[in-house]
């Protein structure tokens, strides 16, 4: 059988669709012109065209997140691979699976300050799950098949392939997936059953329960979701949800408590607190869920789910590790607690249930209402009621609304929730909500917006007036950058040190000089007519500019260094010692 | 929780690729764990296999995040933690050089020869001495020579293996 040769681009492209690639986000450039050229003799994948490479990323997060698949990102050498380093570790650190492709010099020029040649390997090797700099054609095949095996499986993550030019033009043999097995790299996916049992053990005996569930059960698909779903039904035990795990659980089941952490419900983190046995399923115990460690959930026994051993007993010590799959765990946990004659007690359950409700009808979310400004919770609050019933994808940027958005929209499915969590990326959520929308053209995707973020990545506007995305902007401006501005209030004396956002643009205006549709509501009654207008806009971009009260704070609050019994609920909590002087460090 | 701080060697077998040791040195610096010391060579030809050894101090749970971190990277087929293993041999090697003349050359040349150390160069007025031994034994050797007209000191670090019969 004689072996057809092809172009290291044609390679690449081969594997792309080899690996059910259909769309890639990207952008040109001299490194990666035969990449390009041999995209461009072919219908099989499509090319979103971006503005900055950050925002190809983002977009490719938003399209994996949104699809359960490996998003795929294509950028030039030098400046178009440093461009995406930000999305590369947001990527990282919510375990989204990406494997971008960037362009490198020639190989003889590599350590010769070649022009746009940066060390793309060493610059990423901490931002990436794992990188690869290919300088043989004939090892370009397999190197990208490990690389979508190397993303999607295990814990996700960004993986990086860097092809210098002279490696796209050189001929070389294509190898399919089929042939190509990792050498090292067999993550555990199957629990030890011993473990599965000690845990269920627990839960069985428990007087005081609690599911603590995250992205990794968004990550492991949607089998795993609806698994989650039936055992927490099974059992009766509350659930809360960290803010990448929304959507796994629907948020309309009784059980749910709400999200959990520094702005997350009373409910949730009373419970959290007080619980004598915690489950937690793909949550990795981050500083902004267990506030003040010492204090975190002192009386619990802790289960600890989780694909990644690494992240078991890092901030938090466990009882009971459990590696794997969530849902490979979670089907093992309802076999055996199916098989069970003993449960729970329910006299305390109903005790436990009892406490809970006590401390949910302290109603947390409540705000104070206002005829004469909009507040932001009232805005969501309507845009959630607008968008009962619809198919839609929520995206967000990073600040007060995202907060908002994950205090006040609900969500009941996994996939449909997108924001950058671990990182915290201003300008995350325009093109990742550009990339769920190309996922779902037909679907209605928001970016919930503050003014400040928007403006970090708003030259993504161009891409999304290009492939007639009809993303909806939701920006809730109040002219300042809002969460800065909570915390310079809370603990640094009012002090708004650069936080006002100034010489804002005309927002109406930008939209039309994009052709999109601009909107603006300034007064309470405008608010349900403009999301109404909003709504109706099915074949350009909307924005949608809601002025809302300058002054308003994000709450509840669990102050950096406080324990998730000290909780500010309102403007009527004292700030003064709001956080203890070891706190302040904190972020 | 235990705050005992633990030296733990630990080897680490990795696929022989361009920036494998970065990967793991750049673990340590960006998550800011101790490294004593850490030596690489290829251990295995064909198969591109190449053996880190490397100590590090830690409370319990510090070293098992490390172990655990180390586990993760893409290229590396195994973590052993050859202190918590079990019985280990531990070596490194040392090369010393000495300048001086008279009784305390005398004195130098009496010391090595107690310590099993190997004269590798010699001119009128100096040596080099080679040593090998566990951590503890190139200290004390190092801190007598200091007293001897020590010029310079270069050290291996440690290497290590479990005692008995299973391999790697």
């Amino acid at each position: 059988m004689s072996e057809q040769k092809l172009t290291g681009a044609q390679i690449a492209i081969k594997a792309l669709k080899d690996q059910g690639v259909d769309t890639i986000f990207g952008y040109p450039g001299g490194a990666v012109l035969p990449i390009y050229d041999a995209l461009f003799q072919q219908n099989d994948i499509r090319h979103i065209l971006v503005r900055h490479e950050q925002a190809a990323v983002h977009a490719a997060e938003g399209y994996a997140r949104s699809t359960g698949k490996v998003g795929c990102v294509l950028v030039t050498s030098g400046p178009g691979a440093t461009n995406a380093v930000t999305g590369l570790l947001d990527a990282l650190c919510d375990s989204i699976p990406i494997v971008c492709l960037s362009g490198q010099v020639p190989t003889h020029l590599i350590g010769n300050d070649a022009f746009q040649e940066a060390d793309t390997t060493g610059i990423t090797r901490p931002v990436t799950k794992h990188n690869y700099l290919v300088k043989d054609v004939n090892d370009l095949a397999r190197t990208m098949h490990e690389a979508f095996y190397v993303a999607r499986t295990g814990r996700p993550g960004p993986v990086l392939v860097d092809l210098p030019k002279d490696v796209q033009f050189a001929e070389g043999v294509y190898v399919p997936p089929a042939e190509v097995k990792h050498k090292t790299y067999r993550p555990q996916t199957k629990p030890e059953i011993a473990r599965v049992e000690e845990a269920v053990e627990l839960m069985a005996n428990a007087k005081r329960p609690i599911f603590y569930t995250g992205g990794g059960v968004v990550n492991s698909g949607t089998e795993a979701a609806r698994l989650l779903t039936k055992l927490v039904q099974m059992t009766g035990f509350p659930i809360t949800s960290t803010l990448m795990g929304l959507g796994a659980f629907p948020a309309s089941e009784p059980q749910w408590l709400g999200m959990l952490g520094m702005h997350g419900t009373y409910e949730a983190n009373l419970a959290m607190h007080g619980c004598d046995v915690m489950i937690n399923i793909g949550a990795r115990f981050d500083d902004r869920v267990t506030g003040k460690l010492s204090e975190f959930s002192p009386g619990s026994k802790k289960i600890h789910v989780d694909i990644d051993p690494s992240s078991i007993n890092k901030n938090v010590a466990v009882d009971v590790p459990v590696v794997g799959d969530c849902a490979a765990v979670l089907e093992e946990m309802i076999r055996l607690w199916s098989a069970r004659q003993q449960r729970n007690d329910p006299a305390a359950l109903k005790d436990w249930w009892k406490q809970i409700d006590g401390w949910r009808a302290r109603n947390c979310l409540n705000y104070n209402r206002s005829e004469s400004v909009i507040k932001p919770q009232y805005a969501l609050e309507r845009l959630r009621e607008a968008l009962k019933g619809k198919d839609h994808y929520i995206t967000t940027e990073v600040g007060q609304h995202q907060m908002w958005a994950a205090q006040f929209l609900p969500f009941d499915e996994p996939n449909r929730w997108m924001t950058s969590g671990g990182l915290g990326t201003m300008g995350y959520g325009l093109p990742a909500a550009i990339g769920a929308q190309i996922a779902h053209p037909d679907a209605v995707v928001v970016d919930v917006s503050g003014e400040a973020s928007f403006l970090m990545n708003m030259q993504e506007l161009g891409t999304a007036v290009q492939y007639r995305a009809p993303v909806k902007i939701f920006i809730l401006n109040n002219k300042y950058m809002g969460m800065v501005r909570q915390w310079q209030e809370l603990l640094h004396g009012s002090r708004y040190s650069e936080s006002y956002s100034e010489a804002l643009p005309d927002f109406v205006k930008l939209a039309e000089s994009w052709n999109c549709v601009g909107l603006r509501a300034t007064k309470v009654e405008e608010v349900d007519k403009v999301i109404e207008q909003m709504l109706a806009v099915t074949d350009r971009p909307c924005i949608v500019d809601i002025v809302v009260d300058q002054k308003e704070n994000c709450y509840p609050m669990i102050p950096g260094g406080k324990a998730h019994n000290e909780i500010l609920f309102g403007p009527e909590d004292s700030p003064s010692d709001a956080t203890p002087e070891d706190g302040m460090v904190l972020v | 929780m235990e705050q005992n701080i633990e030296k733990h060697t630990i080897a680490v077998l990795v696929d022989n690729e361009p920036g494998v040791l970065a990967r793991v040195i750049g673990l340590f610096s960006g998550r800011g764990y101790n490294i004593e010391s850490l030596t690489v060579a290829e251990v295995d030809n064909a198969a591109h296999l190449s053996r880190i050894t490397l100590v590090t101090s830690g409370t319990r749970m510090i070293v098992e995040q490390i172990k655990a971190q180390l586990d993760r990277l893409v290229p590396v087929h195994k973590v052993r933690d050859l202190t918590d293993e079990g019985p280990c041999v531990e070596r490194e090697l040392a090369l010393i050089k000495v300048a001086g003349t008279g009784d305390k050359r005398i004195e130098a040349l009496r010391l090595a020869d107690i310590f099993h150390a190997k004269v590798v160069d010699a001119t009128l007025t100096s040596f080099v001495f080679e040593l090998t031994g566990t951590t503890s034994d190139v200290n004390d050797f190092v801190a007598l020579m200091t007293q001897l007209g020590l010029v310079e000191a270069t050290r291996t670090g440690v290497v290590a293996m479990a005692k008995g019969q299973t391999g790697f």
